[in-house]
């Protein structure tokens, strides 16, 4: 009973709390990112909300945050990301390449 | 026409060369063809659901359905490829000469073909479902005439499987004898690239932000976006710009692999004695 409390415990603390992390909004609107530059915190854990207000889905994509989520037309992602160190992480809309570029500048 | 066929293409590599070495691996197994086909077919289907269901699994979960939901299907493949290594450990040795598959070896041998094809199936149906959407938006926004974008579809899909098929001559150019080893390690690199990838997504939906450490940067060597790089990464689980997490996770799957084969594997021969267990 004591170690099912222990465990029970442990998860409880292991579990992201979700409230605490600070939300980085981000809209696609014509296969375009506003804002296209986002500055985020170093060191510290932050979640990006996605916003697709396209009617047709994106995939957004970072290599250097490996990170990929399809979005569907109309819906809101929440992705997470960090802690990250001080540099330029960019992202991309895989399905329109050309014109959804972006990057995460970690201060 | 030609940005439809690349990205078509790019998501269907990685299911391609799945299927070629699934195919490689169980050469000589008999109704692999068979197996490998139903589990295309199954992940085909798999896909067009998932890809209706997009926006639900997507906002399941608050919000991280998505990343649970390849979580737990790539976790899944992973734990199918070990159990295909394992058992190929135990029985290779008599499919490598071809040998014939008497009694449990037969029950076992379906078992492990079943698990191959679920490793097909799940390949299939995370790219199928990537190529579904994309597909869906283009002819939503109607940017491209519905022939053009079928036309760089196919073409994608099919220089995709070509991909697949030259992986697989490849490999069956390989002597029998070495076949099982050589298959055996690209099957554990193929695993441990995949839980590498799953537990990236954990750390996408919020969980276990640590280790998130760059452990070295080569995308001025090789980026993730080249062909060769998207090939590797879907082989070996290359990534250009790893964190300590992935790298953490990657080294652990195969040393849990090898050990699990190095356990189970090699059935004692009925010649030796029955001897204590070491």
């Amino acid at each position: 009973m004591k170690h099912a409390l222990l465990t029970l415990a442990l998860v409880i603390a292991a579990t992201p709390a979700f409230a605490e992390t600070k939300e980085f909004p981000i809209t696609i609107k014509d296969h375009k990112f506003s804002p296209d530059v986002v500055e985020i915190p170093a060191d510290t854990k932050v979640k990006l909300v996605v916003k697709n207000e396209d009617t047709t889905p994106e995939e957004f994509e970072s290599h250097d945050m490996n990170r990929e989520k399809v979005i569907p037309g109309g819906s809101t992602a929440n992705i997470f990301i960090g802690p990250l160190k001080a540099g330029e992480y960019k992202f991309f809309g895989e399905f329109n390449e050309a014109t959804a570029q972006g990057k995460v500048v970690v201060k | 026409m030609l940005a439809t066929l690349i990205i078509v293409f790019r998501e269907v590599i990685e299911a391609g060369l799945i299927i070629g070495i699934v195919m490689a691996a169980t050469r000589g197994v008999a109704k692999r063809g068979m197996y490998v086909s139903y589990g295309v077919l199954s992940g085909f289907i798999g896909a067009c659901v998932v890809a209706i269901f997009a926006g639900a699994i997507s906002e399941a979960m608050e919000g991280v359905g998505q990343e649970l939901f390849n979580f737990g299907i790539l976790a899944t493949a992973v734990a199918m490829l070990t159990w295909h290594n394992v058992w190929m450990a135990r029985h290779g040795r008599e499919i490598a000469m071809q040998m014939k598959h008497v009694g449990e070896d037969v029950a076992h041998g379906r078992r492990s073909l079943m698990a191959l094809a679920a490793v097909v199936a799940i390949a299939v149906l995370r790219e199928g479902s990537e190529v579904v959407l994309f597909l869906y938006g283009i002819a939503l926004s109607g940017k491209e005439s519905e022939g053009m974008m079928l036309l760089g579809g196919v073409v994608g899909l099919g220089f995709g499987a070509a991909l697949g098929v030259a992986m697989y001559l490849g490999l069956l150019k390989i002597h029998s004898r070495h076949l099982f080893a050589v298959t055996g390690w690209m099957i554990a690199l193929l695993a441990a690239g995949m839980a590498a990838q799953a537990v990236n997504y954990l750390q996408q939906a919020g969980y276990l932000a640590v280790l998130q450490e760059k452990v070295w940067d080569t995308s001025h060597i090789l980026s993730d976006s080249s062909l060769l790089g998207a090939t590797l990464h879907t082989l070996i689980g290359y990534s250009a710009q790893p964190t300590a997490m992935q790298l953490a996770v990657y080294l652990s799957t195969l040393i849990i692999i090898f050990t699990l084969m190095r356990l189970f594997g090699h059935a004692p021969s009925p010649a030796k004695p029955a001897a204590a267990t070491s």
